[in-house]
C-alpha cells in the first residue's frame, strides 16, 4: 500500500462516519460537526491522493485552504441558525413538529 | 471592452454585497436598484459581444490555470447570465416592495441577494471543477440565508433542512473532484477530456463522476432528493422563492449537465443514463401529483418545481451514446426548458404572493372570488401556468417539442409517455388554482389591493415564458454560436 | 414581404389586439367595449373578404418562420382556410351583437369579452394555419380561451362542466401532440397541400403512417365530439348562450371537424387515406356517431341539452362527407361546415333568448311561447326544418349532395343513413315546434323580462333572424357563385386534381 492511497482511503473513512453522522443523529450541533467531520475526509483525499514526482502538489494545498474557509462559512452560518430555531422553537432537532406551526400571510 | 464587461459582471455584485451590508434596508433598496442597471447593462454588453465574435475564454486578472481562475464565456454561460440579469432584477424590484422594510433583519436581503447574484454568475461562467465548488457554495449559503430571513420557526427549520441537504451535496461533489484531480491532475473540464483523447479512461473515475452527480442531483433535488425544497421554497418569502426556484437549483443542474455533456460519454454508462432519466420522470410524476395535492398555494407551486426539475434529467440519457442530431435536440430542448421554467416560475411564484397578500391566507381554498379582485395577479399565474403545461406557443412548449422529437429519434419512446403525462399532471394543479379563484361566494369580499408594480413584475416574466417559444429558434441559435479554443490548456 | 402576406397575419391580429385592449378595459367602459367589439369584427370581416376575393384568383397569401429548430410556423389563406375564416368571421360579429344584449347586466363582461375574442383569435388561426404545427398551437390556444367562458358563472355545476371539459380536451391535446410529434419525425415537417404528402410513399413507414391516422383522429375527434369522446360538449351547456352558440357552431366542434379535413386531404391526401384503408372505418364512426347522438338528443328534457346532442350528430356529417371516397359527397360534407354552423347558431341564439326572456330551460316549458315571441320562434322554426333537411333549405343540399355522392361510389349504406337520422332529426325537433306553436301557454313565464316593443332586447333579436335568413338564402341560392356549395366545389376540384 503507497502513502497516497493511505491517505485517501483514511479519508474515504472519516467520510463515512461523517455521512452516518450526518444521517443518523438528530441533534443538530452533532449533525454540524459530523459535516465538519466529513468534510476533514474529503480535504484528506484531497491533499493525499495526487503526488507530484517526488513530492506533495501544491495545488490541492491551495483549494484545501480555500475549502476550509468555505467550511468555516458554512458552520458559522449553521451555528446561527441552530441556536436561532432553538430560540424560537426550543428545539434541538428537526423531527418531530415545531412548537409553533405558523399560518397566515407572510 | 470585453474587460470591462467581465469586470463589471463579475465584481459589481461582490461590492454590491459590501455597500448594501452597511445600509438599513430601504436605503440598501435604491442603491440595489443602481446595482441592477450596471448588472442589466453589462449582462446584455457581454450578451452582445458574444452574440457578434463568438465565445472566449478569460483568464481572471491575467492568472492561468490552474492556480488563476479561468473563466468560460461562450454563447450558453452568456445566455444564463442574461437570464440571471432578467430574473434577478426582476426579483429584486419586486422585493423592494414587497418585503416589509421596518422588520430590522429584512436588512440584510440585500446582501444576500447579491451574493447570490456573484455566486450564479461564477458558476455560469466557471470553467474549472474547484471554482465551480466555491461559486456553488456561494450560492447555497447566500440562498440558506434568504429562506431564513422568514424569521419564525418553521423558516429556520426549512432553512436548516435546506443549509444541511445542499451542505451534503457540496461535500460529495467535492470528493468527486478530489478524486478527478488525483487521477487527472487537472481540474478544468476541458482538461480532462483533452487528457482523455491520449490515455485510457482510469479505473474509478466513474466513481467520481457518479459523486459528482450524486452531490448536484441533491442539491438540484432530483427525486427521491427532493424532500427539502418543498418546505424551503413554499415558507420563503415569495420573491426569496422565485429565486430559489428560477435560478438556484438551475446552477446545480448546469454544472450536472456540463459534467455529462463532457465526460458522460467516456465515463459513463448506459444503465446509470437510463437510471438517472428513470428518476427524473419519477420526479415528474410523482411531484405533480404532490402538487395536486397540497393546501397551501405555495406548496403547489414549490411541488410543481420538483416536477418541472425532473424534465431536466432527461438529458441524462437522451445525449448518451445518441446520434449527434439527436443529442442536439435534447440539449436544445433542455436549455429552453431551463429557461422557460426559470421565467415561468419566477412569474408563478411572484404572483402567488401576491395572491397570497391579497387573500391574507397562504391557503388554495381562501382564493375564492379572487378572480374578480385580482385577475391580473391571477392571469399572470395562469399565463406561467401555461408555460409550465407545456402548451404551446410557451419557451416550455418548444422544449417539450424538441424533448419528444428527441426520444422519437433515439428510440426511447418511454420518454414520450412521461412528457405526456407530466404536461397533463401539470394542467391539474394549475387548474386547481384557477378553478378556486373562479368560484363565486357571495361572504368573500375582503381583499386586499397589492401595489400596482407588484402585480407587473410577474406579468412581464409570464409574457416573457410565453414567448419565448416564437423566437426559440433565435435563442438557441446564440448558444451554437463557434468558440474560440485558444487559451483553452 | 408584400402587404398580401401579412394580410392573414392582420386578420389574426384584429381580435388578438381586440383582446387585449379589452382586457385592459375598467368594466365600466360598456360603450367603449362594444366599439372596440364591433370594429374589430367588421375589420376582420373585410379582411376575410379581401382573402376570399384573392384566393379565388389565386393570390398567395401567407407568412412563415422557423419558431423551433426544424419546425417553422406559417400562416397562409387556401380555399379550405377561407371557408372556415369567413364562417367564423361573419358569426362573430353576429354573436358579439346577440353577447352585448345577452350579458346586459352582468358582472366580469371584461373577462367575458376579452376571452371571447381571444377565442375567436384562435379560430382564425386554426382556420390560417399552413401546417399541423401551426394548426396544434391555435388549437391549444382555443383550449385554453374557451375554459374561463364555460366557467364564466363560476357556479359549482359550471365549474363541473370546465373541468370535464379541460379532462377531454387536454388529454386529446396531448395525443394530438404525439401524433404531430410522430409523424414530424417520420416524414419532416409537412405544409398543408392540396392532394397531400404520402400518394406514393414508402411501404415501410405503412405502419406508422396508419397509427399516426389513428391518434391524429383521436386527438381531434375530442373536439369534434366524435363518440365515443363526445361527453364534454352536452355538460358544456352551463355556459352563456352566447357561448354555446359560438362553441358549437363555430369554434370547437369545427376547430376538430376542419383538423381531421386537413389530415385527410392535406397531409395524407384523400388516394394515400384510401389506400391505406383509412377512410372506411372512419367513416363508420361517423355513421355510429350520427345514429347514436340522435337517439340520445330525442331523451333530452333541457333544450340546450338536446341541442348539443343534434351538434354530435350534425358535426359527424362533416367527418362522414370526407371519409366517402368521391368528390361529390365530400362536397357535401365540406360544405356542411358552414350549413351547420348557421343552422345551429341561429337555433342556440333563439334558445338563449327564450331562457333571457321568459325564463324558459327545458322543453316542457316552451308550450306557446311562438305566440308570445314570434320572430324568435319563426327563426327557431326555420333553423330546425334546415337540420332536419327540409327542401329548400341548407340542410336539405348538405344532405342530397352527400346522399347523392355516396350512391356515385356505390355506398348505399350512406343514403340509409341519412334517412334515419332525417327521422330521428324530425323526432326531436318537431315536438318543439308542436309546442311552441300549437300549445296554449300556461298562466305565467318562468322568469319574464319586457323590452319595449319587440318582444325582445333588439341586440338579441336581430341576430338570429338574420342567421335564418342566411339559412334559407344558402339553400335557395346553392348554385351562385360564391355560395357556400360552389366554394367547396371549388376546394374539391383543387384536392381532387392537384
Amino acid at each position: 500500500m503507497t502513502a497516497p492511497l493511505l491517505y485517501a482511503l483514511a479519508g474515504a473513512m472519516l467520510c463515512g462516519i461523517g455521512l452516518f453522522g450526518l444521517l443518523w443523529l438528530s441533534h443538530l450541533l452533532r449533525k454540524l460537526l459530523a459535516f465538519n467531520i466529513m468534510g476533514s475526509g474529503v480535504f484528506l483525499v484531497m491533499v493525499g491522493l495526487p503526488q507530484h514526482q517526488g513530492g506533495p502538489d501544491p495545488v490541492p494545498q491551495a483549494l484545501v485552504l480555500t475549502g476550509i474557509v468555505v467550511a468555516i462559512a458554512a458552520t458559522a452560518l449553521a451555528v446561527v441558525l441552530i441556536r436561532r430555531y432553538y430560540h424560537l422553537s426550543g428545539m434541538t432537532s428537526l423531527e418531530g413538529d415545531p412548537a409553533s406551526r405558523e399560518g397566515g400571510a407572510e | 471592452m470585453t474587460l470591462w464587461l467581465m469586470a463589471g459582471l463579475l465584481f459589481t455584485p461582490l461590492a454590491w454585497a459590501v455597500l448594501t451590508l452597511l445600509t438599513d434596508f430601504t436605503r440598501g433598496r435604491l442603491v440595489t436598484w443602481g446595482g441592477i442597471l450596471v448588472q442589466v447593462l453589462v449582462s446584455l454588453g457581454l450578451w452582445l459581444v458574444v452574440s457578434r465574435d463568438g465565445g472566449f475564454y478569460y483568464a481572471l486578472g491575467g492568472w492561468q490555470a490552474p492556480l488563476g481562475i479561468e473563466l468560460r464565456v461562450d454563447g450558453l454561460a452568456v445566455t444564463f447570465v442574461l437570464l440571471t440579469a432578467v430574473v434577478a432584477s426582476a426579483c429584486g424590484f419586486h422585493a423592494g416592495v414587497y418585503i416589509d422594510p421596518d422588520k430590522p433583519w429584512h436588512r440584510y436581503f440585500w446582501p444576500l441577494f447579491w451574493f447570490l447574484w456573484s455566486g450564479l454568475n461564477a458558476v455560469w461562467l466557471g470553467g474549472d471543477l474547484f471554482n465551480l465548488y466555491v461559486g456553488l457554495e456561494l450560492i447555497s449559503l447566500s440562498a440558506v440565508g434568504l429562506v431564513a430571513l422568514g424569521g419564525k420557526a418553521g423558516a429556520l427549520r426549512a432553512s436548516l433542512r435546506y443549509l444541511l441537504a445542499a451542505l451534503l451535496g457540496s461535500l460529495a461533489y467535492l470528493l468527486g473532484v478530489a478524486l478527478i484531480y488525483g487521477q487527472f491532475g487537472t481540474l478544468s473540464i476541458a482538461g480532462i477530456v483533452f487528457w482523455l483523447e491520449e490515455h485510457p479512461v482510469p479505473a474509478g473515475s466513474s466513481l467520481a463522476l457518479a459523486l459528482m452527480v450524486a452531490g448536484l442531483a441533491l442539491k438540484t433535488a432530483l427525486f427521491p432528493l427532493h424532500r427539502w425544497l418543498p418546505p424551503a421554497h413554499g415558507i420563503a418569502k415569495s420573491p426569496v422563492s422565485a429565486l430559489l426556484s428560477a435560478l438556484v437549483v438551475k446552477a446545480s443542474f448546469y454544472i450536472a449537465a456540463r459534467l455529462w455533456l463532457e465526460l458522460g460519454e467516456p465515463l459513463g454508462n448506459l444503465a446509470a443514463a437510463q437510471l438517472v432519466g428513470l428518476l427524473g420522470s419519477a420526479a415528474v410524476v410523482w411531484g405533480s401529483w404532490l402538487a395536486c395535492r397540497q393546501m397551501e398555494l405555495k406548496q403547489v407551486v414549490a411541488y410543481s418545481s420538483v416536477a418541472q426539475i425532473g424534465y431536466l434529467f432527461l438529458l441524462f440519457p437522451l445525449t448518451y451514446s445518441v446520434s449527434e442530431s439527436v443529442s442536439l435536440q435534447a440539449q436544445q430542448g433542455i436549455t429552453l426548458q431551463v429557461i422557460s421554467h426559470a421565467l415561468a416560475k419566477a412569474a408563478m411564484f411572484l404572483a402567488a404572493g401576491n395572491l397570497v397578500l391579497s387573500t391574507g391566507s397562504r391557503r388554495v381554498d381562501a382564493l375564492t372570488g379572487v378572480s374578480r379582485f385580482l385577475p391580473f395577479s391571477l392571469f399572470s399565474f395562469a399565463l406561467a401556468g401555461v408555460s409550465l403545461m407545456s402548451l404551446p406557443p410557451s419557451g416550455g412548449f418548444a422544449a417539450k417539442w424538441l424533448l419528444l422529437q428527441a426520444s422519437l429519434g433515439s428510440g426511447q419512446w418511454w420518454w414520450v409517455l412521461v412528457l405526456l403525462v407530466g404536461g397533463l399532471l401539470s394542467a391539474v394543479y394549475v387548474f386547481r388554482i384557477c378553478r378556486a379563484s373562479f368560484l363565486e361566494s357571495p361572504e368573500t369580499n375582503q381583499f386586499y389591493h397589492p401595489h400596482r408594480s407588484l402585480e407587473i413584475i410577474p406579468m412581464i416574466l409570464a409574457l416573457l415564458s410565453l414567448g419565448l417559444g416564437l423566437v426559440s429558434a433565435e435563442v438557441l441559435s446564440v448558444m451554437a454560436l463557434p468558440f474560440e479554443e485558444e487559451g483553452s490548456p | 414581404m408584400t402587404l398580401n402576406a401579412w394580410i392573414p397575419v392582420f386578420a389574426l391580429m384584429t381580435s388578438l389586439i381586440a383582446s387585449l385592449v379589452i382586457f385592459a378595459l375598467p368594466e365600466k367602459g360598456y360603450r367603449l367595449r362594444t366599439a372596440v367589439n364591433l370594429v374589430a369584427a367588421l375589420l376582420k370581416l373585410g379582411l376575410v373578404v379581401v382573402m376570399v376575393r384573392g384566393v379565388f384568383l389565386g393570390v398567395d397569401y401567407g407568412v412563415s418562420f422557423t419558431m423551433v429548430p426544424g419546425v417553422t410556423f406559417v400562416l397562409k389563406a387556401d380555399a379550405f382556410s377561407m371557408m372556415f375564416a369567413g364562417l367564423s368571421a361573419v358569426l362573430w360579429l353576429l354573436t358579439t351583437i346577440y353577447a352585448v344584449g345577452y350579458l346586459e347586466d352582468s358582472p366580469n363582461r371584461s373577462r367575458f369579452f376579452g376571452f371571447f375574442s381571444l377565442c375567436v383569435a384562435s379560430t382564425m388561426g386554426i382556420a390560417l394555419a399552413g401546417n399541423l404545427f401551426t394548426f396544434f398551437l391555435f388549437y391549444e390556444m382555443l383550449t385554453l380561451s374557451t375554459y374561463p367562458l364555460v366557467v364564466h358563472r363560476g357556479t359549482e355545476t359550471a365549474l363541473k362542466a370546465g373541468r370535464t371539459y379541460l379532462i377531454y380536451t387536454l388529454t386529446g391535446g396531448a395525443v394530438l401532440l404525439l401524433a404531430i410529434a410522430w409523424l414530424h419525425g417520420v416524414a419532416g415537417d409537412l405544409p398543408f397541400r392540396e392532394g397531400g404528402h404520402f400518394i406514393d410513399a414508402d411501404p415501410d413507414i405503412h405502419r406508422s403512417l396508419i397509427l399516426i391516422f389513428m391518434l391524429l383522429v383521436a386527438g381531434l375527434g375530442v373536439k369534434a365530439a366524435i363518440f365515443p369522446l363526445h361527453g364534454w360538449l352536452p355538460q358544456a351547456m352551463v355556459a352563456p348562450a352566447p357561448v354555446s352558440a359560438l362553441l358549437h357552431a363555430v369554434a370547437v366542434v369545427k376547430a376538430g371537424a376542419f383538423g381531421i379535413v386537413r389530415v385527410v386531404y392535406d397531409i395524407y391526401g384523400v388516394e394515400a387515406s384510401s389506400a391505406l384503408g383509412l377512410l372506411e372505418p372512419l367513416s363508420w364512426l361517423a355513421a355510429f356517431t350520427i345514429l347514436y347522438a340522435s337517439v340520445r338528443a330525442l331523451r333530452q328534457v333541457d333544450l340546450k341539452r338536446r341541442l348539443a346532442f343534434s351538434t354530435v350528430s350534425q358535426v359527424s356529417y362533416i367527418i362522414l362527407g370526407v371519409s366517402i371516397f368521391g368528390p361529390v359527397a365530400a362536397v357535401g360534407g365540406l360544405v356542411h361546415l358552414l350549413h351547420q354552423g348557421i343552422m345551429k347558431i341561429t337555433l342556440f341564439f333563439c334558445a338563449g333568448n327564450y331562457a333571457e326572456t321568459l325564463g324558459i330551460h327545458r322543453i316542457d316549458e316552451m308550450d306557446g311561447a311562438g305566440r308570445r315571441m314570434p320572430g324568435t320562434s319563426v327563426a327557431f322554426t326555420i333553423g330546425a326544418f334546415g337540420m332536419i333537411g327540409a327542401p329548400p333549405l341548407a340542410g336539405f343540399i348538405t344532405k342530397w349532395t352527400m346522399g347523392s355522392g355516396s350512391l356515385a361510389v356505390n355506398m348505399d349504406w350512406v343514403v340509409v343513413v341519412l334517412v334515419f337520422s332525417s327521422l330521428l332529426n324530425a323526432a326531436y325537433f318537431l315536438p318543439v315546434l308542436y309546442r311552441l306553436w300549437f300549445r296554449e301557454a300556461g298562466v305565467t313565464w318562468p322568469h319574464e323580462r319586457h323590452w319595449g316593443r319587440l318582444e325582445t332586447s333588439a341586440w338579441l333579436y336581430w341576430p338570429p333572424l338574420l342567421t335564418a335568413a342566411m339559412t334559407v338564402m344558402v339553400g335557395v341560392l346553392a348554385s351562385l357563385p360564391f355560395s357556400p356549395l360552389s366554394w367547396a366545389e371549388l376546394i374539391m376540384l383543387r384536392e381532387y386534381a392537384p
